[in-house]
């Protein structure tokens, strides 16, 4: 039960004046921007009428004519401050409606096209036989659209293991070094130099140095699925090592320190304690390297050669993976004249392949917070 | 220049949850006055409402009436960016802005408000604002030294020369020497003194003592639990709060029994 | 204290452990370094004959360096018109995503921006040859009727939209979300109390941005555009689906152009002999570009960490 402590001191206070305060500046009127919108809607629709009418075109007037506008207004009404204030909020929406419009266009352009070719057919024939011939009586009506990206799923998959065996123990190693024995001497300090270059190389070079490799080795013009691997793991491995870092750093030094202080190796500290500390982070991180290789084309052109039939050997035999399969589908169809079912089988490939990186990056997503060490108290 | 602040039944929310309750008082222009109190109790809530920088956090709000020379902080199509210009805030730990040289520090809030000021006129306000917060001899040379390359106590005071060139009505520091050594808190404490010359200035501390040394009046918050909210228990002459305080929790804090 | 028979127990088994499981982490290290010097080397092996040979052997008839030439500008123009696009519509949206969003649709935010990284290079390709190249033609009509006098707009405008505009334009949507989410970081990172400085002297929001946020986060946001520079160099599908290729043309409204990456993509299956040793030569020299764009990347970030003001 305290009262209102009210504690005024002897000088009396001055009742507020009605004149206008200092304090406000004059505002815009409530309805003020919304109004412009409206009428900057209305104008872009009649200067594209003028133009050529296109929604893409009406857009693109009404959002200049908004954006020179309604600042000027804010200018004039309350000041050149708050006109600058709200010409950059314009602008940063609009940025975000910019990045956000292709995206829908390309999920759209997938899911649209895609989706009508995605047949058992597709997922489960391969090109093999397939010849313009049977794509023009397709075009025409006379056939269904034969062939399909089978072998090309089972080349994605094919590579993408063995490109994942063999950068994940390199990448887990490498940066078990730099974090749990390095001491940032020459070697270390190389090591991470280096791997910063690694997540440069353009990813067609890659190809090239694989392609290169084996073609000194086994002679020119050497394709496999294998090559390809190497290709990818090139790409791969520094994206595993810098995550693989960032997660063993974060494991708190005080666990490390309580294992050695109980006795334990370090070796075994680091398998037993620190590892599956981080090793949620790391299979994320795993994940996503793995998702952002599988899309790669270009150093699949470049190694792995293009097939037509299903090809589970990666030691010998060209591959084609989905990538490839969808590039060239695009680039030379099966029939030239006919172009529509290459088209369509092209675009159900990218669906799946977007489901296939989708569903890695949730997969990551889920990983890292299923697994990560419970936090006392939560 | 200096303005007197009347509260009245102002009520701190951060969204549904009360932070400080009905808090009523009258500082005097041209005089120091100190918010103490156990931490948590709300004193630098509402310290922030004075200008308004309580609802950079999204959520919160007030309610009630802050009358700055009698006009309402919180009237109807007042600007809080206006508000700021005439109350500033030094805060706890020192913040020169680190990409800015000493000169622009001081003239950061200036430029804002006013596009085109000669270089006269802005070397001239340099110096008085550097003077004003007795850094002037120090840094005289080295004005175009990056803000952070002084040390603790005289980036704090930097800071308050940074506030003072846009000559607010009033000044409000947020335990402004709870990061400093104690010879760069008394060099901020004889400084406060100068400043009460010109400013009104109101100033949250932890530090009894320092509030005992430098306030004229002083307030003191304090929260019944956990999830309560902060009160305003007793606000009056310094000598009073601390020599011979009304109320029983006022004499518990200044005697050390808590807090 | 009994922990000394356990340690002993377990101390052969362990000593042995700990040098294997070291000189094991140590090799891979090494491994990488030896795979780094291995590209170089096998590259240069490879592209050898190619500097040995003579000019009129060299596709084009008139020595390497006239050769590539033409795609090394190809290459540079096509990524700095994708960097024009991108960098300043990436720091928007991260400024959007960082301090303009509400906190409840930042973060989706941020993951849909990931999600224009994660679709794959070959699937902008088709979009970009399918749906966009076609739909900017009267664009592209339009910029050579009214400023054609301009070099970079001469026409005739290609009648497939398939153009170097068209593809910097594709390399623009795919190197965003590098920028963004480089910028989008160093954003939120920018000290609060800086910011709140800033506010209390009676600050905007954009004046706020302009005094703490921007100014902090400037080494981070030239890095990541040096680093979307490299990526954008080396970018192969969406140039090889999109761009039409022909000989340098200063028009970025027709047809031709092209860039290294495309060049090796579209011949390299084919190729044999001196073509296999030119292209593989091509590939080595966009190795060296983006390993100096790289390169500059991690300088100017190392070199400015002093002075961002961050502790």
């Amino acid at each position: 039960m305290s009262t209102t402590a009210s504690f005024h001191s002897p000088t009396p206070v001055r009742p507020s004046s009605p004149r206008r305060s200092q304090l406000t500046r004059n505002q815009r009127p409530k309805w003020l921007v919304p109004v412009i919108g409206v009428a900057a809607v209305v104008v872009g629709a009649a200067l594209s009428a003028l133009v050529g009418f296109s929604p893409a075109l009406w857009a693109v007037f009404a959002a200049v004519v908004f954006l020179v506008a309604a600042p000027i207004a804010v200018s004039v009404i309350e000041g050149g401050r708050k006109g600058a204030d709200s010409l950059v909020t314009y602008l940063v929406y609009t940025a975000f409606i910019l990045a956000v419009v292709p995206l829908i266009s390309v999920l759209w352009t997938v899911l649209a096209n895609g989706l009508p070719g995605l047949t058992s057919n597709l997922l489960f024939t391969s090109m093999n036989g397939v010849t313009g011939v049977h794509d023009n009586a397709a075009a025409e009506g006379q056939g269904p659209v034969l062939g399909g990206a089978y072998h090309a799923i089972v080349g994605t998959v094919s590579i993408t293991f063995w490109a994942t065996l063999l950068s994940v123990p390199i990448g887990l190693l490498t940066a078990i070094y730099l974090v749990e024995y390095s001491r940032g001497g020459w070697l270390g300090r190389g090591i991470t130099f280096f791997v910063d270059v690694m997540t440069g190389i353009p990813s067609i070079v890659a190809g090239l140095f694989a392609a290169a490799l084996f073609g000194l080795v086994f002679g020119p013009s050497t394709r496999f699925g294998f090559v390809a691997a190497v290709a990818l793991t090139v790409l791969m491995i520094p994206t595993v090592v810098k995550n693989t870092e960032e997660m063993l750093k974060i494991v708190p030094n005080e666990l490390r320190e309580a294992s050695y202080a109980l006795g334990v190796r370090k070796w075994r500290t680091i398998l037993k304690v620190v590892i599956p500390t981080a090793i949620s982070g790391i299979a994320s991180g795993v994940t996503l390297a793995i998702a952002r290789v599988i899309g790669e084309t270009a150093p699949l052109l470049v190694t792995a050669g293009f097939a037509t039939a299903i090809n589970w050997n990666s030691f010998s035999g060209w591959m084609t993976t989905l990538p490839t399969f969808i590039y060239y589908q695009i680039m030379t169809p099966t029939s030239p004249t006919s172009p529509d079912p290459s088209q369509q089988r092209a675009w159900a490939a990218a669906l799946i392949l977007i489901l296939i990186v989708m569903l890695l990056n949730l997969v990551a997503r889920l990983v890292a917070r299923a697994f990560a060490p419970k936090v006392t108290g939560r | 220049m200096s303005k007197r602040i009347d509260v009245d039944h102002l009520n701190v929310y951060y969204g549904d949850f009360l932070a400080v309750e009905d808090v009523g008082m009258g500082i005097d222009a041209r005089s120091v006055t100190a918010f103490i109190g156990p931490s948590g109790c709300g004193k630098s809530t509402f310290l922030r409402t004075l200008n308004r920088m309580h609802e950079v956090i999204p959520g919160a709000r007030a309610e009630g009436q802050v009358l700055l020379d009698g006009e309402d902080l919180y009237g109807p199509g007042v600007d809080p960016v206006v508000v700021r210009s005439m109350v500033g805030m030094v805060f706890q730990r020192p913040n020169p802005f680190p990409t800015m040289s000493i000169r622009d520090n001081v003239l950061a809030g200036v430029k804002l408000n006013n596009k085109r000021i000669s270089r006269s006129d802005a070397d001239a306000l340099v110096e008085s604002s550097l003077q004003g917060a007795n850094l002037w001899n120090e840094v005289k040379d080295r004005l175009d030294k990056p803000g952070s390359s002084l040390s603790g106590g005289q980036q704090q005071r930097l800071c308050i020369a940074r506030a003072i060139a846009v000559k607010p009505d009033v000044i409000l520091m947020d335990e402004p020497a709870s990061a400093l050594d104690p010879i760069s808190t008394l060099a901020i404490e004889d400084l406060i003194n100068d400043l009460k010359q010109d400013y009104t200035v109101v100033i949250v501390t932890h530090n009894m003592q320092q509030a005992a040394r430098i306030s004229d009046r002083t307030a003191f918050f304090n929260i019944a639990g956990t999830g309560k909210p902060g009160k305003l228990i007793e606000y009056g002459p310094t000598s009073e709060i601390f020599s011979n305080p009304k109320q029983k929790q006022t004499e518990d804090y200044v005697s050390g029994r808590f807090g | 204290m009994s922990t000394t028979v356990t340690t002993k127990k377990s101390a052969s088994g362990g000593r042995a452990g700990d040098s294997i499981f070291s000189g094991l982490s140590l090799g891979a290290g090494v491994l990488i370094l030896a795979v780094l010097a291995a590209v170089a080397l096998f590259l240069f092996l490879q592209a050898l004959p190619t500097f040995q040979a003579p000019a009129e052997d060299i596709s084009g008839g008139a020595g390497f360096l006239s050769y590539i030439w033409p795609m090394v500008i190809g290459t540079v123009i096509a990524a700095l018109i994708a960097l024009l696009i991108a960098t300043p519509i990436g720091v928007l949206v991260a400024l959007y995503i960082s301090h303009y969003a509400p906190a409840r649709i930042a973060k989706p935010v941020g993951y849909v921006i990931d999600l224009l990284a994660a679709i794959p290079s070959v699937i902008y390709g088709a979009w970009g040859t399918t749906v966009l190249a076609s739909s900017l033609v009267p664009f592209y009509d339009w910029l050579t009727n009214n400023l054609g006098f301009i070099p970079l707009f001469g026409g005739p405008a290609s009648q497939t939209g398939k153009t170097m505009l068209t593809a910097g334009i594709v390399l623009a949507i795919m190197i965003l979300p590098i920028i963004t989410a480089m910028s989008r970081e160093l954003f939120v990172q920018t000290p609060r109390l800086h910011e709140e400085a800033a506010l209390a002297l009676g600050a905007t929001r954009w004046e706020m941005i302009r005094m703490t946020v921007l100014p902090f986060a400037r080494p981070g946001i030239i890095s990541s555009v040096m680093l979307a520079l490299g990526r954008a160099l080396g970018e192969t599908m969406a140039v090889a689906l999109v761009l039409s290729s022909g000989p340098l043309t200063a028009s970025l409204v027709q047809s031709g152009n092209q860039t290294i990456a495309a060049e090796i993509a579209l011949n390299f299956p084919e190729a044999y002999g001196l073509r296999l040793s030119e292209l593989i030569a091509a590939g080595l020299i966009l190795f060296l570009i983006t390993l100096v764009v790289n390169m500059i990347a991690r300088a100017i970030i190392a070199r400015y960490k002093e002075f961002s003001g961050a502790n």
